[in-house]
């Protein structure tokens, strides 16, 4: 125990210049985006009065390098900052949209995992076969179809034509009122709270939007099972294991599956962390408000703070899950260790 | 939490529930709750604030109560519009214009606020000076009405407040009834004001404390706004829904099934393609918005755009009709092909210029570039579902009399910049409107020297004179007409914006009655009733 905890301890150190790196960038870059936040926020039939007056009331007018000690002050004390563009704190616009965000991608990845890894385990040991050739099938739509299209084309088969899935209208129809937040994951709280009606609703919304990502990243996470799979059934051991007289099935999962897992979890992160990013199409079409189109609509209006706290959560986010994926390496594999850098 | 929770199940669920549930007859959509979807996004509560975005002026359209409000007429195309020629009272009661016409005496209605406190003129004085104070927009559209000073505004007794001018003017009064100067409960606004704070920004920015017909009670900013009525509002007619949630929706195609479904009743501002398309199954209302152009600006600092010749010429080849059914599909008003003589004082108006190759090619011919020209034309990203098929067209149209123009896209964030601040774009596409409907309005911003929307550098002497006579004449002075018709003459024959055509405001309704456009374009759910009563 004291080994992995200092093995994690270790780690943490490590992200901390990686942090200061990406405040540092990401301030630098969005005082390098086009367009004036001054101009902009003072509205279009704004005075030149006017503008320098937004100019002062944001801290633009100061050097940058005081902007940026003003902004690490702020950091130190748990300040992001304030959005102009949705006049809200930032911090409190991140602790409401990364969990809906987080949410929405977890459930797609488990979602995906369900179908995508027995799916590659099948097609893997038969390759050539109708699963095999049905994984393909999947695969391939799956990557090709752009996720707003497969969204739309959910919400018209489910919701307009059949009437069978809820109004896309993001997390929770109104009938229902937020969970009492603790986590800020809907399913989650619901459930803390005993209100499975609640639940059940969250759980609606959630399933179109899920689908749609999960047939997004069905694709590489398939594909990569298969591969896996398919290297390790090859492998000498497997061919000892066999002549040993072990059965297929001790085989296949003790072994085989086991070893190919490594290469499986490490598309999962990359794949989690991809899907975080891509999701801003998918919330547009659902109306989820998501982490992704906070960002987008930041960006297009020079909105410093949002940008910066964004880029800066996505960052911790980031360190915190290449950390989860080592510890589990060392948990599938022992021979990892916990020292594993 | 819980105990709301379950009020708010127990009261609300039941009629709120049933639009929801599908299998019931689709007749339960009329309820007492109004669900209405729009892309935009609310980032306040409070239109003064620094960074308010367009969208929430409606909170202060619907919650808060101004003196004065404009009154209604059947719009073109169908449906219900304001009339800029009607004022109607709101929170005043009467008003008498001094002789001099500089000052504006109202005399205010026994009305109270939303917490029972009354409204007194201590209140309108508060408001008004917080406007003017406070910088921004709400300053500068305060500043078009010749409100600019605290000292202009004076509270004579609880119910009689004073304005003051330093010249009449015929904007003043409807200036006192676009969105800005709305009415705020002072004392409770002063009770959560600080030091650094003096004006409760930010306590506005989260609660509306108004006289108006509703109140927010539910704002989750980047999902939906709910409203909830003012049962003791005074301003106009009680409204029928007691409830109304606004909820944002960003795609358009999830807006459209929705509003086809009839889970919701309004889809607000939804693009012209879809309007177009959903205009065969339901009823959707496309306004022409008044005092809005959208045009094509030919920048008088570059050399072949000094030369008449070829403004007309490019004027006379304009492929209008593609333009209007490729970028706008047909919703909103043509601008072309008009009559040579001007006969009246209606803006926008049709230009007298068609699209006719011949005209155009003697126009280039008599021009000092017979052979033609290089040139670029400007569009913003921000912009481009209608600049951009226009400026294809365009692109296109003028390559027939010579003139080679490359397309050049600027970035949202940069356009206001480069086009308006810098006027440094040779050819252009530009979409002003101006909030006060009158044309020397119009010509005020977008035709004198300087001003923020001449994006052509325009200046003409005539022009700025008659501009200055009329802004603040009375539209039924005698000499208005004559003025303004030569203005027309003037910017039809100069050309420094070429008129495409006026842009529409969609909204589809489904299962709801009663909607009306306005001119800050945004969704007033006061007049709105179910579709059956």
């Amino acid at each position: 125990m004291g080994a992995r905890g200092t093995a994690i301890g270790l780690r943490i150190a490590q992200a901390i210049p990686v942090l200061f790196g990406v405040i540092v960038i990401s301030f630098l870059l969005t005082r390098a985006l086009p367009g004036d936040p001054a101009a902009q926020f003072a509205g279009a039939m704004a005075t030149e009065e006017s503008i320098e007056q937004v100019r002062t009331s944001l801290g633009l007018d100061k050097p940058l390098v005081t902007q940026f000690g003003l902004y690490l002050g702020q950091l130190a004390r748990g300040d992001l900052g304030q959005s102009v563009s949705t006049g809200q704190p930032v911090i409190e616009e991140l602790a409401s949209r990364l969990p809906a965000s987080l949410e929405l991608t977890l459930f797609a990845l488990i979602l995906s995992c369900a179908v995508a890894i027995p799916l590659g385990v099948l097609a893997a040991t038969r390759p050539g076969s109708w699963v095999d050739q049905l994984c393909r099938l999947l695969v391939t739509a799956g990557v090709s179809l752009p996720t707003f299209f497969t969204g739309i084309v959910l919400v018209y088969v489910f919701y307009y034509l059949l009437g069978i899935a809820p109004s896309p209208l993001g997390r929770l129809d109104f009938i229902y009122l937020d969970p009492p937040h603790v986590t800020g994951f809907f399913l989650i709280d619901a459930a803390l709270a005993g209100d499975w009606e609640t639940w059940f609703g969250a759980l609606k919304q959630l399933i179109l939007p899920g689908l749609t990502l999960a047939l997004f990243t069905l694709a590489p996470i398939a594909r990569m099972t298969r591969a896996a799979m398919l290297s390790a059934l090859s492998a000498d051991y497997v061919r000892t294991a066999r002549a040993a007289g072990l059965a297929p099935r001790k085989v296949l999962y003790g072994y085989a599956f086991r070893n190919a897992l490594l290469p499986v979890v490490t598309t999962l992160g990359m794949v989690f962390s991809f899907v975080l990013g891509a999701n801003v199409l998918v919330e547009k079409v659902f109306a989820w408000p998501g982490i992704g189109s906070y960002a987008v609509e930041a960006l297009v209006v020079s909105d410093y703070a949002a940008v910066q706290g964004f880029v800066l959560s996505m960052a911790l986010l980031f360190v915190l899950l290449n950390l989860i994926i080592d510890l589990a390496y060392s948990v599938i594999d022992p021979r990892f260790g916990t020292s594993a850098k | 939490m819980s105990t709301t929770r379950r009020n708010f199940l127990k009261t609300g669920a039941a009629i709120t529930a049933m639009p929801f549930i599908h299998a019931l007859p689709a007749a339960a959509g009329a309820g007492d709750t109004l669900v209405a979807v729009t892309a935009q996004t609310i980032n306040s509560l409070d239109l003064h604030r620094t960074g308010t975005n367009r969208a929430s002026y409606a909170v202060a359209i619907n919650c808060y109560d101004r003196l004065v409000t404009f009154g209604t007429k059947e719009a073109p195309g169908g449906g219900l519009s304001y009339d800029y020629a009607t004022l109607e009272p709101e929170l005043a009661e009467s008003w008498t214009i001094s002789d001099d016409g500089m000052t504006i005496t109202f005399t205010l209605k026994e009305a109270s606020f939303q917490d029972g406190s009354p409204v007194t003129a201590e209140d309108v004085k508060w408001s008004f000076d917080r406007a003017v104070t406070v910088g921004g927009f709400p300053t500068v559209q305060m500043k078009a009405g010749g409100l600019e000073r605290p000292e202009q505004f004076e509270a004579v007794d609880a119910k009689t407040f004073v304005v003051k001018l330093d010249r009449p003017s015929k904007l003043s009064l409807p200036d006192l009834a676009v969105p800005v100067p709305f009415i705020i409960n002072a004392t409770l606004a002063k009770a959560n004001a600080t030091a650094d704070d003096p004006w409760a920004m930010e306590y506005l920015h989260k609660n509306t404390i108004g006289s108006g017909a509703y109140k927010v009670t539910r704002w989750d900013p980047g999902q939906q706004v709910v409203y909830e009525r003012n049962e003791a509002w005074v301003g106009g007619p009680v409204p029928s829904y007691a409830r109304v949630i606004m909820r944002e929706v960003p795609s358009a195609a999830t807006q459209r099934a929705l509003v086809e479904r009839g889970d919701v009743q309004v889809a607000f501002d939804i693009p012209d393609k879809d309007a177009a398309e959903l205009a065969e199954k339901l009823t959707v209302y496309s306004t022409p918005v008044e005092n809005c152009i959208h045009a094509l600006c030919l920048n008088t600092n570059f050399e072949p755009f000094q030369d008449a010749n070829v403004r007309k010429a490019i004027a006379a080849i304009v492929p209008y009709e593609a333009i209007f059914k490729a970028a706008a599909y047909g919703r909103g008003a043509p601008l072309w092909g008009g009559s040579a003589e001007i006969t009246d004082t209606a803006w926008p108006r049709k230009s007298p210029y068609d699209t006719d190759l011949a005209t155009a090619q003697e126009f280039m011919a008599a021009s000092a570039y017979p052979d033609g020209f290089e040139t670029t034309l400007s569009i913003s990203t921000d912009l481009a579902s209608w600049m951009e098929p226009a400026a294809l067209l365009i692109q296109e149209a003028v390559a027939k009399i010579g003139i080679t123009v490359q397309l050049d896209k600027i970035p949202g964030a940069n356009w206001r910049t480069a086009a308006l601040v810098e006027k440094r774009l040779p050819m252009h596409l530009e979409n002003f409107g101006g909030w006060l409907n009158t044309p020397d309005y119009y010509f005020f911003w977008a035709y004198q020297k300087d001003h923020l929307f001449n994006s052509s550098n325009y200046f003409n002497e005539e022009v700025e004179q008659l501009t200055n006579e009329t802004l603040h004449m009375a539209m039924d002075d005698p000499e208005y007409a004559p003025k303004i018709k030569r203005m027309f003459e003037i910017a039809f024959e100069d050309l420094p914006r070429i008129p495409l055509y006026q842009p529409a405001l969609n909204v589809a309704v489904n299962g709801a009655s009663g909607y009306e456009f306005w001119f800050h374009r945004q969704l007033d759910i006061r007049s709105l009733s179910p579709a059956s009563a």
